[in-house]
């Protein structure tokens, strides 16, 4: 779904009436000042990730606010596609953002600005967004919007260098439904354009004249890709106190992908400071069009990939987290602080994605692959 | 009070949302609607009690931020203006006190608090906003309604409740 | 009229009606629920921003995950 000029300048005429509309004199909140630092840890298919995540956020006279954030990822990976193609290696990603929020009446303007940087990749994010309490407050609209540019390089390669250019358009609605009910739906349009496709990683064809039985070609994505996602949620609380969230997203694209994500997620406050979180998580895709995990021959097709990540697969999440709320000794500032530490499992399977590593086997034959991973996040926050 | 007299009450103070501005001056002062709540020590209070006074109904709730923010700016006031006849009432609007007692507890205020658990006065008052802030004049009728609360609103207040003092009952 | 032109003009109604006829079934005053916090979309956005990058970084499917309102309703 492009986004044609028309409908480009229907949005920029919404945008126009959010800014300069009728400003309702009552107001909106900001949320909270707080600061969290976090470890995030994971385990999965031979790769870890480790690293700090840092967030920080101020705001001024009711206002203003800023924020800002600094994370890394440290990497050892030993994925099976480096495994089979490739010999394990180290690397580091760092990501520095900070944004800014204006409240006025009952919208609010926030503008925000990332960059990722890592060894062979670099991208800066720009985004700006409007949202807008109306009907009493029972009903909160955000439009927002992003821009991406992400310099591609290949090492060990001086030569290879290309860039992609994306484009996020999103709508969020939430909705006040009753004392104890909220609803929410949200739609996103995510448009690329340039290197889509991973520098390393290969596809493999039928060869005959292999001893294995088969050869690998560099891959060769479309140089676009325009998808959507459509996801409605529900939270509802509990007499007792707890809350049960239950949300399905819609995501399709013009690669062929098409996937649904369910998930429920319930929150349950135990005493006064203790809170507990449990989540599941099902998501099921349909491989890319272009996708295949053995070609019948080289250049078999225009497009070919063999990522897992487009290929046919489902991954099922279990996910526990315990939060504890206390007050920081000798430390006014802070009105409170919470210790939090939160454990997911993910399973991974794929059906026609095959794993390589074991030998001896006729190409196509092979075991289908599957893997578990172990994310851990760890975190204290502060509200001051 | 009366139904109709309520509904009516009701009726202008919701027709006063449209024009959108948090500090009104309430059209043709018509009689606050009386009110008889419990307060934290268990005894009544009621607005018809108050009369003679300049009074100021402030609807408030634990969970709201910008009420909690509030309450500072409004004891200060009350502690200043209560020789000169100045009565400020809290209306705590909760189902439950034990959260508001909690604040309480935390952050003491000197004046007056009521609660009104089953929210009839909050809805004989139109309360269309967390927080909203009532004055009422020495003649018992009602004149500003503020809805929201922003760091520095109590200026405003203050200008509102000195004018009224200034009135005779 | 695409989808998209037809959602931006039902929010385009919505924005402007800055003035709303429709009374909210649910006063600002009984938000007592919804301000709690446990009932917050996202309690702890550092930890689910995170969370959206693991799956985004292996799977195919991308965003939808804006998550905003609710809450107290204050001011």
């Amino acid at each position: 779904m492009q986004l044609n000029p028309a409908t480009r300048r229907l949005a920029g005429v919404l945008a126009a009436g959010l800014l300069l509309g009728p400003v309702s004199s009552l107001a909106g909140v900001l949320p909270d000042d707080r600061a969290d630092l976090m470890y995030h840890y994971y385990d999965g298919g031979g790769v870890e990730i480790d690293g700090p995540s840092v967030l920080v956020r101020k705001k001024f006279a009711e206002k203003y606010a800023v924020s800002a954030s600094y994370y890394v990822d440290m990497v050892t990976s030993a994925s099976i596609d480096v495994v089979t193609t490739a010999s394990p290696y180290s690397e580091e990603r760092t990501q520095y953002g900070f944004g800014v929020e204006y409240l006025r009446g009952k919208v609010t303007y926030a503008a925000s600005f990332s960059n990722s940087s890592e060894n062979d990749y670099e991208s800066d994010t720009a985004s700006f967004s409007i949202s807008q309490d109306m009907f009493g407050d029972l009903t909160t609209v955000s439009l927002s919007f992003s821009r991406a540019w992400d310099d591609v390089t290949r090492r060990g390669d001086s030569v290879f260098s290309d860039q992609i250019d994306r484009r996020i358009y999103a709508v969020d609605i939430s909705q006040i439904a009753s004392r104890k009910l909220v609803l929410g739906l949200s739609w996103e349009t995510i448009t690329e354009e340039g290197f889509l496709n991973n520098p390393y990683r290969q596809v493999r064809y039928v060869d005959p004249a292999e001893a294995r039985g088969y050869s690998y070609d560099p891959e060769r994505y479309p140089r676009t890709r325009t998808g959507n996602a459509l996801a409605a949620r529900a939270r509802y609380f509990l007499p007792y106190r707890a809350a049960l969230q239950g949300e399905y997203r819609w995501y399709n694209d013009t690669w062929g992908i098409d996937s649904s994500t369910f998930e429920v997620g319930y929150t349950h406050p135990i005493g006064e400071r203790w809170t507990f979180d449990a989540h599941l998580r099902y998501y099921m895709q349909d491989a890319a069009d272009f996708y295949s995990d053995l070609f019948p021959f080289r250049n078999f097709q225009n497009f070919l990939a063999r990522d897992k990540e487009l290929s046919t697969m489902d991954s099922l999440t279990l996910g526990v987290g315990i939060s504890y709320e206390f007050k920081v000794p000798r430390v006014e500032f802070l009105d409170k602080a919470t210790v939090n530490l939160k454990f997911d499992r993910i399973q991974f399977n794929y059906d026609d994605f095959r794993d390589l590593r074991p030998t001896g086997l006729a190409p196509g034959t092979e075991p289908l692959y599957s893997f578990d991973a172990n994310v851990i996040r760890l975190f204290v926050s502060g509200w001051f | 009070m009366k139904p109709d007299h309520r509904l009516f009450v009701t009726t202008l103070l919701m027709g006063l949302l449209a024009l959108g501005r948090p500090a009104l001056a309430i059209d043709g002062a018509p009689p606050a609607p009386d009110f008889r709540l419990t307060n934290r020590a268990g005894g009544e209070l009621s607005l018809s009690g108050l009369h003679g006074q300049v009074v100021m109904i402030n609807f408030w709730a634990s969970w709201c931020g910008p009420c909690r923010q509030e309450f500072p700016a409004l004891d200060e006031m009350y502690r200043k203006y209560r020789p000169m006849g100045f009565a400020m009432v809290g209306i705590n609007v909760e189902s439950d006190k034990a959260d508001a007692e909690r604040f309480l507890g935390m952050r003491p205020v000197s004046f007056s608090i009521l609660f009104d658990p089953d929210n009839r006065v909050s809805g004989s008052y139109g309360v269309s906003a967390m927080p909203t802030t009532v004055l009422v004049d020495r003649q018992g009728r009602l004149r500003w309604q503020h809805r929201s609360y922003r760091p520095g609103d109590e200026a405003k207040y203050i200008e509102q409740i000195r004018a009224m003092l200034r009135e005779s009952p | 009229m695409s989808l998209a032109r037809a959602m931006l003009l039902v929010l385009a109604i919505l924005a402007s009606s800055g003035c709303s006829p429709i009374e909210p079934w649910v006063k600002p005053y009984e938000r007592e629920n919804l301000a709690d916090p446990i009932m917050a979309w996202d309690r702890d956005p550092i930890a689910s921003s995170y969370m959206r990058h693991v799956y985004e970084s292996r799977e195919g499917a991308r965003g939808g995950g804006g998550a905003t309102g609710g809450g107290c309703g204050c001011n």
